[in-house]
C-alpha cells in the first residue's frame, strides 16, 4: 500500500441557501498517494472546487459546513482540526492554487512580500532572508530577472507570470501537497503548456503529490496517474489514467471523452462533436437514484431508484453504475 | 509614488477653483440689485471706503471685467473690508478660521475611531448581531440632523444634568490645566455631534467597503496561506477596503464644514461657520463672499488630498 | 493536447452558486424580476415598517389639517409653553399656538420640499447622464467636467449664499411661499443632480454594450428608443435608491435653512423653522424641540430605511 498522504471519506459539504440546503459535495471518497498526480474532472457545479477548499478548509462556514465525513491528512482528520493548528497545515503541508491569477494575489503589496509572507509565517524567517527566499522562488518559477520583479506589484505582470508568482507562493514552503483548482483554465492554451511544465517540475523537485482540478480532459490525459470523474456532488468513476479513456465504464465518462473535438482523425473517421444532452440536476433536492440517470442512454429504471453503490470493476477501477 | 501623478493632480486642481470662482461671482453678479447698495446708505461706512470699495469690484464695469477684478483681489488675499466688523474680511477670515479647523479635525478623528473597528467587525461578520445594532444605530446617527442632535446634547448635558456649558466661550477665565479643561467640557458637545453624524455614515462605508473586499479572491488565497484569520483581515481585507474609505473621508470634508456652519450656530462657535450666518443676516456681502470663497478653496484642497492618498494607497493609480 | 474543451456544455459558476441557481429556475415558476424584488424587500424588516410609519406620516400631514381643525396661528398667551395635554397633544409654543397643528400643516412644505427636490434632481440627472452615457467623446467629456465642477462647490454655503442674494427679489415675484420654495428646490435639486448623473451613466455605458442592445440596434431601434425603452429601465434600480438618499437630504437640507432662520417666511412653520423657533426656550419648553426635531427625525430616518429596503430590493449584493 503506497504512502496515502490524503484520505477523504465520504465528505458531505453542503450550503445552506434561501432555497434550501444546497449539497454541493454529498459523499465522497479521495485518496491520494505520496508522489502521484490525481486528476479531478467533471463540469462546472460538480463540487470539485468545494472538494478542493474543503480540505483546507476555505469555505465560508457560515453558509457552508461539513455536514459529515473525514479529511485525513496523514491520518488526522482535519475537519474537527482548531483554527490555529489548521494554519499549520496550510501552505506548509498542503498548498492551494487558484484558478484566477488576475485576482488572486493582492494589488496593493508587492510579489515579494506576498511571497515572503508565506515563508515568514511558517519558517519564521526574518525580514532579509524571506525577501531572499522570495527572490529564489521567483527565479525557480523561470520569472525573468527575479531580483527586480520582486518589488513589482501584480498589476505588472501578465496572467501566466501571475500565474507563475502563485506557484512560487504555494511551493515556497515546501508542500507534500500542491491542490491546483483549474490553474490554466484562464491562460492562453500555449501558457498553459508552459505552467503544466512548471507544475510537473516542481513536483519532481521536491516529489510532492498534485491534486489536479480541471474540466479539460485532454490536460488529464497528460499529467495525471489517477483520475477521479465527479458528477452533482458524487464520484462516478475512479481509474488509473490510461484505463479510465482506453476503457471508460461510466456512460459519463465516455460522454466527456466522446465530446473532445479531435483534429486527429482523418475525413471518414470523423463523427459529429456529440454533447451530453441534458442538465446536471439540482442539488438542492438530488434525485433519489443515480444522478446521472435524466441524461444516460442506457438508463433502466433500477437507476433511478436507488444510487448504484461505487464498485470496483477490475483492479484500482471503481464505477457508480449498475452496468 | 510618482512625481507626476501629484502634479497632474495639483494641475487639474486649478481649473476647478477658477470654474468654482466663475460660479461664484456668476450668482452674485446675477443677484439684482446692487449688494452694495447698503454701503452707501450705511452711515457707519466712510464714503472713501464705500467708494473705494465699488472702484475695487468695477461695479460699473462689463462683467467679465468685473471678474478678472475681483479674482485677482482675491488672489491677492485683498478680499475687502466688512462694514459689520469693521476689520478687513481676511484678517477676520483667519481670526475665525482656526477654530473651525480645529473642531472639525477633532470630530472627524472622533468619527474615524469610532466608525472604523465598528465597520470592520460589522462587516466581517455580516448579519451577525453585533452588525444588526451597528447598522441600526449607523441609520439613526445620519437621520437625525445636528441641529437636533446639538439640542438634544444640550438639553441633557446643560440643562438637565448642567455638566457642559451651552455656550462657547473664546475667553475662558482660568488658565493651565483648569483651561485646557474647561476648553474640553466646552469643546466636546460641538465635537460629538459633527463626530456622530460623519462616524455614522462612515460605519456604513467602512462596512460595506469590507464587505466588498472580504469575497475577494486575493482574501481567499491569504487565507489559503495560513497565516491566521486576524492576520487575513488586517493585512489583507483592511488594507485594501480602507482604500476607498480614506478617499472618502477626504471627500467628505466639504460635507462637514456644512455640518460645522449649523454647530457653530448652535454652541455660538465663533468659527467661519457662524460667521457666514451672521455676515448674511447683517447683508455684510464681502465677509459672505470671503468665506464662501475659503469654503469652495477647502473644498478643492480636501479633493486634492484625497487624490493624492487615493494614488499613494492603491499602486494600480500611479504607475501611469 | 486537446485545450481546454469544457467537459459539457453548462454553464460556467463556481460550487453553490450554479446548483442553487439551476435548482432554483428548475423548481419554480419563472417570477418576474418586479416580483423578486418586492420579496426582497418583503425580506428586510425595518423597511417594511418604515414603509408603514412613513405612511402614517404622509396621512397625517396631507389629511390632518382637515381632520385637526386647530388652527396653525391662533395666539393664545393665556396657555403658552404647555406640555402637552388633550387639547394640544403636541403641547403650544411661545405664542400659545398649538404646535401639533403647525407641524401637521408644514409637514406638508417640508415632505413637498424634499420630494420636489429630489424630482428634480432626479430629472436633471438622468437627462445629464443619459445624453453622456449615450454620447461618449467630447460631449460626454464636457457633461462630466460640469458634474465634476458642481460637486466640488460647497453645497450648503452655496445654498445659503444664492438664497441670500435672490431671496427678497423671487419673493417679489412670486410670493413669499412660492418663490422661496421655488427657490430652494431649484437650488437643492440643481446640487444633488450631479451623482444621479454619474450612476445614470455608468449603468448606461456599462448595459450598452450587452448584446441586446446591439440587437435591439440591429433591428432599427433609433438611439431615443434604445435607451428609453431598453436601457434606463435596467439603469433605473440605483437610480431609484438614489432617489430616496435625495429626499432625505433635502429634507434634511430645508430643516438646516429654516434652522438657520435662512428658509421659509417666519410664520410658515415648516419643521426646521419650527425647531428654530424652539430652540431658545429649550430649557423650559423641551417638548417644543422635541416634537419638532423628533418630525424630522421620524421622517428621515423611515425614508433611509426604505432607501436600504430598495437597494437590497434591486440592486442586491447578498452576502450569504
Amino acid at each position: 500500500m503506497a504512502d496515502t498522504l490524503l484520505d477523504i471519506r465520504d465528505l458531505k459539504t453542503w450550503f445552506k441557501t434561501d432555497d434550501g440546503m444546497v449539497r454541493a459535495v454529498d459523499g465522497i471518497d479521495l485518496r491520494i498517494d505520496r508522489g502521484e498526480t490525481v486528476g479531478v474532472v467533471g463540469e462546472s457545479g460538480c463540487g470539485k472546487t468545494v472538494t478542493a477548499r474543503s480540505v483546507l478548509k476555505l469555505i465560508d462556514m457560515p453558509p457552508g459546513r461539513f455536514e459529515s465525513g473525514q479529511i485525513l491528512w496523514q491520518g488526522r482528520d482535519l475537519i474537527p482540526l482548531a483554527a490555529d493548528e489548521m494554519d499549520k497545515i496550510r501552505a506548509r503541508e498542503i498548498a492551494i492554487i487558484f484558478q484566477e491569477p488576475m485576482t488572486s494575489l493582492n494589488p496593493v503589496y508587492t510579489v515579494g512580500h506576498q511571497i515572503a509572507e508565506v515563508v515568514r509565517q511558517h519558517e519564521k524567517l526574518g525580514h532579509k532572508q524571506a525577501r531572499e527566499a522570495a527572490i529564489e522562488m521567483l527565479r525557480l518559477v523561470n520569472i525573468p530577472n527575479p531580483a527586480k520583479r520582486v518589488d513589482d506589484y501584480p498589476h505588472q505582470f501578465s496572467g501566466g507570470m501571475r500565474q507563475r508568482v502563485m506557484i512560487a507562493m504555494a511551493m515556497s514552503c515546501k508542500p507534500k501537497l500542491l491542490i491546483a483548482d483549474e490553474p490554466t483554465t484562464a491562460l492562453d492554451v500555449t501558457i498553459q503548456a508552459q505552467i503544466l511544465e512548471l507544475m510537473q517540475e516542481m513536483k519532481e523537485r521536491v516529489g510532492m503529490s498534485i491534486m489536479l482540478i480541471t474540466h479539460a480532459m485532454g490536460v488529464v490525459a497528460e499529467t495525471c496517474q489517477r483520475v477521479v470523474v465527479m458528477y452533482a456532488g458524487k464520484v462516478v468513476e475512479e481509474a488509473p489514467v490510461e484505463a479510465l479513456f482506453g476503457n471508460p465504464r461510466h456512460p459519463y465518462t465516455q460522454g466527456l471523452i466522446r465530446s473532445i473535438p479531435r483534429v486527429d482523425r482523418s475525413a471518414e473517421q470523423k463523427h459529429r462533436l456529440e454533447a451530453i444532452p441534458g442538465t446536471v440536476p439540482s442539488l438542492l433536492q438530488p434525485p433519489p437514484g443515480c444522478r446521472f440517470a435524466a441524461r444516460c442512454k442506457y438508463v433502466m429504471d433500477v437507476c433511478t431508484k436507488a444510487m448504484p453503490p461505487l464498485k470496483e470493476a477490475a483492479p484500482g477501477h471503481f464505477v457508480r453504475c449498475v452496468l | 509614488m510618482s512625481r507626476h501623478y501629484i502634479m497632474r493632480r495639483l494641475l487639474i486642481a486649478i481649473p476647478s477653483i477658477l470654474g468654482i470662482s466663475v460660479i461664484l461671482f456668476g450668482v452674485l453678479a446675477l443677484a439684482p440689485g446692487d449688494p452694495f447698495a447698503d454701503l452707501a446708505a450705511n452711515p457707519a461706512i466712510p464714503p472713501e471706503v464705500a467708494a473705494s470699495l465699488r472702484a475695487k469690484f468695477g461695479l460699473d464695469d462689463p462683467v467679465w471685467l468685473r471678474y478678472v477684478h475681483w479674482l485677482v483681489a482675491m488672489l491677492h488675499g485683498d478680499w475687502g473690508f466688512s462694514f459689520a466688523s469693521r476689520i478687513d474680511v481676511d484678517r477676520l477670515i483667519l481670526q475665525r478660521l482656526p477654530i473651525t479647523l480645529v473642531v472639525i479635525g477633532a470630530a472627524q478623528l472622533l468619527a474615524i475611531v469610532v466608525a472604523l473597528p465598528v465597520g470592520v467587525l460589522a462587516g466581517v461578520k455580516p448579519y451577525s448581531i453585533f452588525d444588526q445594532i451597528a447598522n441600526t444605530m449607523a441609520f439613526i446617527g445620519f437621520s437625525l440632523p445636528t441641529f437636533f442632535t446639538g439640542l438634544l446634547l444640550i438639553l441633557l448635558f446643560s440643562v438637565k444634568l448642567d455638566w457642559l456649558p451651552m455656550v462657547y466661550r473664546t475667553d475662558l477665565a482660568s488658565s493651565g490645566w483648569q483651561w485646557w479643561w474647561d476648553q474640553l467640557k466646552q469643546s466636546i458637545m460641538p465635537v460629538a455631534v459633527l463626530g456622530l453624524f460623519q462616524g455614522a455614515s462612515l460605519v456604513r462605508y467602512v462596512r460595506s467597503a469590507v464587505l466588498d473586499v472580504v469575497r475577494l479572491d486575493y482574501v481567499t488565497t491569504a487565507r489559503s496561506k495560513g497565516i491566521g484569520e486576524s492576520a487575513v483581515i488586517t493585512r489583507h481585507v483592511v488594507r485594501t477596503a480602507l482604500i476607498p474609505v480614506v478617499t472618502l473621508v477626504a471627500l467628505q470634508m466639504p460635507v462637514v464644514f456644512g455640518g460645522a456652519l449649523v454647530t457653530e450656530q448652535i454652541f455660538r462657535v465663533p468659527g467661519i461657520g457662524s460667521l457666514l450666518i451672521s455676515a448674511m443676516l447683517a447683508n455684510d456681502t464681502p465677509v459672505v463672499m470671503g468665506v464662501t470663497f475659503v469654503f469652495a478653496c477647502l473644498v478643492v484642497f480636501f479633493n486634492l488630498i484625497a487624490d493624492i492618498l487615493y494614488g499613494w494607497l492603491d499602486p494600480r493609480i500611479s504607475y501611469r | 493536447m486537446a485545450g481546454s474543451t469544457p467537459a459539457s456544455l453548462t454553464a460556467e459558476a463556481p460550487g453553490a452558486a450554479a446548483a442553487a441557481t439551476g435548482a432554483r429556475s428548475a423548481s419554480k415558476a419563472p417570477s418576474t424580476p418586479g416580483r423578486e424584488a418586492w420579496r426582497r424587500f418583503r425580506r428586510h424588516r425595518l423597511a417594511m415598517a418604515s414603509s408603514v410609519v412613513l405612511a402614517i406620516i404622509v396621512l397625517a400631514v396631507v389629511l390632518g389639517p382637515l381632520l385637526w381643525r386647530v388652527p396653525i396661528n391662533e395666539i393664545d398667551f393665556a396657555s403658552k409653553l404647555e406640555g402637552p395635554s388633550w387639547t394640544h397633544p403636541f403641547g403650544t409654543d411661545d405664542l400659545g399656538q398649538d404646535i401639533l397643528a403647525r407641524l401637521l400643516y408644514g409637514g406638508r412644505i417640508s415632505l413637498a420640499v424634499g420630494f420636489c427636490a429630489m424630482l428634480v434632481a432626479a430629472v436633471v440627472g438622468v437627462m445629464v447622464g443619459a445624453i453622456a452615457g449615450m454620447s461618449r467623446g467630447s460631449v460626454d467629456a464636457g457633461l462630466m467636467w460640469l458634474a465634476d465642477l458642481f460637486l466640488a462647490l460647497p453645497q450648503l454655503p452655496l445654498l445659503l449664499l444664492i438664497i441670500y442674494l435672490f431671496r427678497d427679489s423671487l419673493t417679489k415675484i412670486l410670493g413669499p411661499e412660492g418663490g422661496i420654495f421655488i427657490m430652494v428646490v431649484a437650488v437643492i435639486g440643481g446640487l444633488r443632480w450631479m451623482q444621479v448623473a454619474r450612476l445614470v451613466r455608468a449603468q448606461i455605458l456599462s448595459i450598452r454594450e450587452k448584446e441586446f442592445i446591439e440587437a435591439a440596434r440591429a433591428l432599427g431601434a433609433s438611439r431615443l428608443r434604445q435607451v428609453v425603452r431598453h436601457i434606463l429601465p435596467n439603469a433605473l434600480g440605483p437610480v431609484i435608491v438614489a432617489g430616496t438618499i435625495d429626499v432625505a437630504a433635502a429634507i434634511i437640507a430645508e430643516s438646516t435653512l429654516s434652522f438657520l432662520g435662512l428658509g421659509f417666511p417666519p410664520d410658515i412653520p415648516t419643521w426646521g423653522r419650527v425647531l428654530f423657533d424652539a430652540k431658545d426656550t429649550i430649557d423650559v419648553a423641551p417638548h417644543w424641540v422635541l416634537f419638532s426635531g423628533g418630525a424630522i427625525f421620524l421622517a428621515v430616518l423611515t425614508i433611509n430605511f426604505i432607501g436600504d429596503g430598495l437597494r437590497d430590493a434591486l440592486d442586491p449584493r447578498r452576502v450569504l
